[in-house]
């Protein structure tokens, strides 16, 4: 550490050539740090979801909705806890620019399934006997301003009602929010009362349930539980496919395709080219200051001690962008609008740390030998 | 010595010494061809679905859909508003008389993606028997088609490629039923590709469907379409939109190629901005590698004209030969790479990248600004330098 002064001045030797190699690291790490942000989503980003709860969508397509009967065949097999369901209700409030998701389900069954939403019991004894009645995520409140006793009119593009009018009006009865901040963050959507849409809906669409939710005693019975709630509808005209949440949600993102694959080719572009960059700036920087390093052998310094001093300037180098890229990464997803979930975590700066391990390595080590190697009398006569 | 002469010597003594430094030109070469390659590769994305999507439909075709519905998948017709929409004299009739419509259903289906479990969205199309008369470019590649009242499926030939079981001869299992693949086919690469498709009353039947999702119908004359339309519209009995296929096909690809753009755009500049780095620390020490050169020549008399014109022009070739390199790669790379995302109607479209001409000229410029920018301040500086100082090595 106590060289620290000697390689800051030498990594700024020359202002300009360090302040420019410096830039171009800091766009290296700043794509790293969006990218891989990017990636993370698509790779288990509902981390948080926990393994307690199980999805089951029709087989053919989560779009099919079941019939409401399956609940109580799905309750009855043995570990299942609880049964909720859950039917995408596709509303738009109005222009079709405000989109946000809203679930149509039993309020009770809601509830029972998912203890991480936060609301008063006042609230929750509201919305179970409101037919009308929706409660509204914190984040979904604010955005446009709602408070209890607001009635939403929403324009649903798959559910018309009986009379054809596809505009249904929803009271809000309370406001709930997670009950932690990866749940807090999550609270833009909106849970109806499945009792209004049951009864208005066109006669073709009642008794539909959409997917179920159950809750199990025991996550470990989870394969368990899935295959025994499958087995129980096979060839029948609601066949089932049950997954866990954290599967079914990741099932959306990968609907979008191979993004992972997309994402690493860039990156790897990229690095590669930046690789090429500082390693061609750091080897021509140490070239130029030869004399100097024989001057410090001169002065006493070891063999392996100027070797090192080279390594740690190659270091500091790619620490210095790295930090400043990934700084600017990680500020500019914070301040996405929520329509883009993605956040430069954790697991992203892991990734960085290691490509500044290797990236300085690289473009490190050549130089470095080659300070091990200087004999003084040829570099001091400038041979 | 002319300008114009000073100017072709420096410039060409310039250029024969880049071999000397080739490690250091090189950074220009890589560094932009990283960046035009991602940026061409991008783009290319945005332009190949934009190219399927709008290649789909044709402009004397006419979908049907229910009023204020944003697509098929969310849009119900019922029997008798079919049957209707048929009689309108607009439509013309095919060799048996009937009028040349097809009443067509959509339904979701989830088929995997090679070397993965999850489902991916894929749409399940109900055709009419009229339905292969109105699209005289469905061609079946292999096998046959379906016969109507069978459990059998056609597949299109992009779905084919990207999904994993979609072979000629193949099961598929859809609500506890089998149905059989017997077909493949190709409607020149356009959406259609990316769907299963069978007999109308077949899907009706399995899935409990009555009505159907859309009616797609053949125009006698493509100037009655206005008053076809004010007649469907106007119609009391019905609540429908009426678009021709072009329209409604090339209004779903606007959203996805806006998003791909910002992307490229996004990643493009902060990549740039690097490469500007890359190409500036280049050039700055390919001038300060000749300071006493320059200087010899400035002494010389050459004028500050040509000093940087031979600067530029090393920073302009080296930056071409990335840009080249770069659309090179993302060609042999990329061109044809066939891949599907989740499209408008919430099923997959596949397609191919294309990397066309257009956007390979458009890298090459791109290549050209970083080089320019890369180029002009190394090139100022180096005319600017004192003639003696710079003779004494700067």
């Amino acid at each position: 550490m106590k060289y620290f002064g000697l390689i800051w001045s030498g990594l700024f030797r020359k202002k300009l050539r360090a302040f420019l190699t410096l830039l171009a690291l800091w766009s290296a790490f700043a794509l790293l740090g969006l990218l891989q942000a990017v990636n993370s989503l698509f790779n288990g980003g509902a981390d948080f979801l926990g393994a307690n709860r199980l999805i089951t969508q029709a087989r053919t397509s989560f779009t099919q909705p079941l019939p409401m009967r399956l609940i109580t065949q799905i309750e009855s097999v043995p570990g299942v806890k609880r049964v909720s369901h859950s039917q995408f209700f596709g509303g738009k409030y109005q222009d079709s620019s405000g989109f946000f998701p809203q679930f149509a389900v039993n309020p009770q069954r809601l509830f029972d399934t998912y203890p991480e939403w936060v609301i008063s019991d006042d609230d929750k004894r509201k919305f179970i006997t409101t037919k009308d009645g929706a409660i509204v995520g914190k984040l979904l409140a604010e955005k446009y301003g709602w408070k209890v006793g607001d009635i939403i009119p929403l324009n649903s593009f798959i559910w018309p009602k009986a009379d054809g009018s596809r505009t249904w009006e929803w009271k809000v009865v309370g406001i709930f929010d997670g009950r932690n901040s990866e749940w807090k963050k999550r609270t833009s959507l909106m849970y109806l009362n499945y009792g209004q849409l049951d009864e208005a809906v066109s006669p073709r669409a009642r008794g539909l349930a959409g997917v179920f939710v159950i809750s199990m005693n025991d996550p470990k019975d989870a394969e368990k539980i899935s295959a025994a709630v499958d087995a129980k509808f096979e060839n029948s005209a609601d066949e089932t496919k049950t997954q866990s949440e954290q599967e079914f949600q990741l099932g959306f993102a990968r609907q979008l395709g191979d993004i992972g694959l997309i994402v690493n080719l860039i990156t790897s572009a990229v690095f590669l080219s930046i690789l090429f960059l500082t390693g061609v700036s750091m080897s021509q920087s140490i070239r130029e200051r030869i004399p100097e390093l024989a001057v410090l052998k001169v002065l006493g310094f070891r063999d392996r001690t100027v070797m090192l001093l080279v390594l740690a300037e190659a270091f500091l180098l790619c620490f210095l962008g790295a930090l400043t890229g990934m700084l600017s990464a990680t500020l500019l997803t914070k301040f996405l609008p929520p329509e883009f979930p993605i956040a430069t975590d954790s697991r992203v700066w892991i990734t960085a740390g290691i490509c500044v391990v290797l990236l300085s390595l690289l473009i490190g080590v050549p130089p470095a030998l080659r300070a091990l190697r200087i004999k003084i009398v040829d570099a001091l006569a400038g041979r | 010595m002319s300008t114009l002469t000073q100017t072709r010597e420096i410039v060409m003594m310039n250029l024969r010494s880049i071999p000397q430094r080739l490690g250091a030109s090189l950074v220009v070469v890589i560094g932009i061809a990283g960046v035009v390659g991602v940026i061409v590769a991008l783009l290319s994305m945005s332009q190949g679905l934009g190219k399927t999507l709008s290649s789909t439909g044709r402009a004397d075709r006419v979908v049907i859909t229910r009023g204020g519905s944003d697509g098929e998948l969310a849009s119900f017709l019922d029997r008798a508003s079919a049957t209707l929409i048929k009689q309108d004299p607009a439509i013309a009739r095919g060799k048996d008389g009937l009028p040349l419509a097809s009443g067509e259903i959509i339904v979701i289906t989830e088929v995997p993606r090679f070397g993965q479990k999850t489902g991916a969205n894929v749409s399940l199309r109900g055709v009419e028997p009229n339905g292969f008369a109105l699209r005289p470019e469905l061609k079946i590649i292999d096998g046959r088609k379906f016969r109507p009242g069978l459990r059998e499926i056609i597949v299109g030939q992009a779905a084919s490629k990207q999904f994993d079981g979609l072979r000629s001869g193949a099961d598929l299992r859809f609500r506890g039923q089998t149905w059989k693949i017997v077909g493949i086919f190709s409607t020149n690469g356009d959406a259609h590709e990316s769907e299963l498709w069978t007999d109308t009353e077949t899907a009706q039947s399995a899935f409990g469907r009555s009505g159907v999702s859309s009616l797609l119908v053949s125009l006698s004359n493509i100037d009655a379409l206005d008053s076809m339309k004010a007649r469907l519209v106007e119609n009391p009995q019905l609540n429908v939109d009426v678009k021709t296929e072009l329209d409604f096909y090339s209004g779903q690809s606007a959203n996805l190629s806006l998003v791909i753009g910002v992307l490229a755009g996004f990643v493009g500049l902060i990549m740039g901005i690097g490469a500007i780095a890359g190409a500036l620390t280049t050039m700055y020490s390919a001038v300060s590698a000749r300071t006493q050169e320059i200087g010899t020549l400035r002494a010389l008399g050459f004028g500050v004209f040509p000093v940087i014109a031979s600067v530029m022009s090393e920073a302009l070739i080296l930056s071409l030969a990335g840009g080249i390199v770069g659309a090179l790669i993302a060609y042999f790379a990329f061109n044809g790479y066939s891949v599907s995302t989740l499209g408008a109607g919430f099923t997959q479209v596949a397609f191919q990248f294309s990397v066309s001409p257009g956007l390979v000229f458009k890298g090459l410029v791109i290549a050209m600004f970083i080089g320019f920018i890369g180029g002009i301040f190394p090139a100022v500086r180096a005319a600017r330098m004192p003639v003696t100082a710079a003779l004494r090595g700067g």
